[in-house]
């Protein structure tokens, strides 16, 4: 896995809200938001998550529009099976964070090198 | 005649309507019996026989990595994220695919074709004169029932009485299982799970055109509330069977009511009768 090497580096945080105040989400396939983050600047946008009430089947769904964001690494509570093969094979790092503080915090954390890389 | 047994609540007694109807008609007729319980099939349990088994298959996507150019098509037309095209690498999540065949026909390139993969099995026994029984079973780990159960039903298609015992619930095997049925059996209990779960099996059928009518089993005798609701909604209660200990033995040790205890013969004739009132279908 390529570690975190501050160079421009687009991350992405699963979020319940649309702004860097917003509480962050446990859930990835399902999160009602994705906020991205440029790691150099800390300019960020926020994407609603087409796949939040699917029916089957989200997480790779919602590992394609991370994929088609250019997105490298990925800060979530919970990755499943199906949506952590896309992210592994399109070499997307991810990084979980319990839910709780808000994607600020979660970004601050991602910044300290302080998240724990989900294998 | 295609006759449906369904319940909505699990446990109130689909399958011991469904084999001692069976068992008793079979004496007269010829009656097919089909278990589209497939995760949990359980008929076979009353009526061992050596059983003839098939396997049932699904058409899955294989891509031919050499043709693929890695567009995208196939993984933006999939709506259930079977597959996810990345640059130079085409993930394939069978588990999601729902054998659609879009992959293959929106493929610019031609580089998908489709394979039969193994889902479950169907078993195919005649456990005594009369009676053909077909179990579907699903793999474990498959998660698609409906192409089992519609696999189950195509074999007995062409046969003149099926009995279709399904699963308990409203969703998608129990819609399949009932698809094209002419009658339905719903068996209930008095309690109030029963008549909840039954107020939503009644829905299913309806909304499905099929004519229904009641079982009450374990019946306390007065079954007042589930009554109320059958006179309420022009449901006809064809037959009663009471809470007794020594059916609830019978049926647990495998045995066959209408086997042990003959005279019940005649309750279930009975009820194939109004079931065929039900269906429209004369002498």
């Amino acid at each position: 896995m390529s570690k975190n090497k501050g160079a421009i580096m687009k991350i992405c945080f699963t979020a319940k809200g649309t702004t860097l105040d917003s509480q962050t989400e446990e859930r990835f396939g399902r999160a009602p938001y994705f906020i991205l983050i440029e790691s150099e600047n800390g300019s960020f946008e926020a994407i609603q998550n087409p796949f939040a009430d699917g029916g089957g089947g989200v997480g790779p769904k919602a590992a394609q529009v991370l994929i088609a964001n250019n997105v490298k690494a990925l800060v979530s509570g919970q990755v499943g099976g199906n949506a952590r093969e896309v992210l592994a094979a399109a070499g997307i790092t991810m990084y979980i964070c319990r839910a709780g503080g808000s994607v600020r915090d979660a970004f601050d954390q991602f910044t300290k090198k302080t998240l724990e890389q989900s294998a | 005649m295609k006759l449906a047994i369904a319940s909505g609540k699990g446990g109130t007694g689909k399958s011991m309507v469904a084999a001692n109807l069976a068992y008793t008609l079979a004496w007269t007729g010829q009656v097919t019996l089909v278990d589209c319980d497939v995760e949990e099939p359980n008929l076979h349990l009353f009526f061992p026989a050596p059983a003839s088994t098939r396997e049932v298959t699904v058409p899955v996507p294989v891509v031919d990595e050499t043709t693929c150019r890695h567009c995208g098509k196939c993984g933006e037309f999939c709506q259930y994220g079977a597959l996810t095209v990345l640059s130079k690498r085409i993930l394939f999540f069978p588990e999601l695919c729902h054998s659609c065949g879009g992959c293959m026909l929106v493929c610019p390139n031609n580089a998908i074709h489709e394979e039969p993969k193994r889902i479950g099995t169907l078993s195919v026994s005649a456990p005594q004169p009369g009676l053909k029984l077909i179990s579907g079973t699903l793999d474990t780990g498959s998660p698609h029932a409906v192409p089992v159960i519609r696999a189950a039903k195509k074999l007995a298609a062409q046969d003149p009485v099926v009995i279709l015992d399904t699963a308990p619930g409203t969703s998608c095997p129990v819609v399949e299982a009932l698809d094209g049925c002419d009658a339905c059996i719903l068996v209930t209990e008095s309690t109030p799970f029963g008549l909840h779960d039954l107020q939503l099996a009644v829905d299913v059928v309806s909304r499905l055109g099929i004519p229904a009518g009641i079982v009450i089993n374990r019946s306390d005798g007065k079954d007042e509330e589930t009554l109320r609701f059958c006179t309420d909604h022009d449901l006809e209660v064809m037959m009663t069977l009471p809470f007794s200990r020594e059916i609830a033995a019978i049926q647990s040790r495998g045995d066959l009511l209408c086997q042990v205890r003959p005279e019940w013969q005649k309750d279930f004739c009975s009820l194939f009768f109004k079931c065929r009132a039900l269906a429209g279908v004369d002498e």
